[in-house]
């Protein structure tokens, strides 16, 4: 294959509005995203950085379309570990989907280059963040492994 | 969850989801390379592991590529393994593999 992709999907019961403002709040992120904040302006070509608590840029990019309550797409490389930087921007797609009671999120994370090791560790990483993010906006409590950045990492 | 407990307990369908843990992102002429199943048979398989959202698809250019969704199984993870248990639990499974080989149960 000549890229590396992931496609994920998960059920939310909420709103696509709620949903959306859990993805681009800092305020929400460090919640369900090891105490990361997301900042950008969220306009098409702002830039955008996820921070870890303890001051690094942990992967950061552009905005390259954004429909709010609907979809996002961000152009995305990873600042903190060297062997994963050195494969340069992939690109991450949020699509939501209003569904009867709940709404269907799908994250699209791909590189056009094969056997990606980006695409291998986030790929590990997302199951956990979007499981903390359904419960929090379902019970209004993240999962207790995604309320801290992992020590030494 | 009743989907995905249905979706699961068939060898063929958890073979599927076994080729695309290998090499994910299929197209269905891909999966059925291979296989001692028919196409109709890979056909109805996929359908079911669609519908407890097992496996998604996504159009790209003229193909449909498959790819394994593991979030549901997560969910069930998380349902019934508890926050401390996680590591032991990541060690039982390690030497079971190391000593059994990677022979599906």
């Amino acid at each position: 294959m000549a890229s590396s992709r992931f496609v994920y999907v998960t059920y939310i019961r909420t709103t696509p509005e709620k949903l959306w403002q859990a993805l681009i709040d800092p305020e929400f992120t460090r919640r369900y995203w090891c105490g990361t904040r997301h900042e950008s302006e969220w306009k098409p070509g702002a830039s955008w950085r996820i921070m870890i608590p303890d001051g690094r840029v942990a992967d950061s990019g552009e905005v390259l379309e954004i429909e709010p309550n609907r979809r996002l797409v961000l152009r995305w490389r990873n600042e903190f570990k060297p062997e994963l930087h050195a494969e340069g921007y992939s690109r991450l797609t949020y699509e939501l989907e209003k569904q009867a009671e709940s709404v269907k999120l799908t994250i699209i994370h791909e590189i056009d280059k094969p056997d990606s090791k980006l695409i291998e560790a986030v790929s590990g990483g997302w199951p956990l963040i979007l499981a903390s993010l359904k419960s929090l906006l379902e019970t209004g409590e993240p999962l207790e492994e995604t309320r801290h950045w992992p020590k030494g990492k | 969850m009743d989907k995905v407990f249905k979706a699961l307990a068939d060898p063929g369908r958890r073979l599927l989801l076994d080729r695309l843990y290998a090499d994910n992102g299929q197209t269905l002429g891909q999966l059925c390379e291979h296989l001692e199943m028919t196409r109709q048979a890979v056909t109805k398989h996929l359908k079911l592991l669609e519908e407890a959202s097992l496996v998604v698809t996504i159009w790209r250019g003229r193909e449909k590529l498959h790819y394994l969704n593991p979030v549901p199984i997560h969910e069930i993870a998380e349902r019934w393994i508890g926050k401390f248990e996680r590591a032991r639990l990541r060690v039982l499974a390690e030497l079971k593999t190391q000593l059994e080989g990677e022979a599906d149960g």
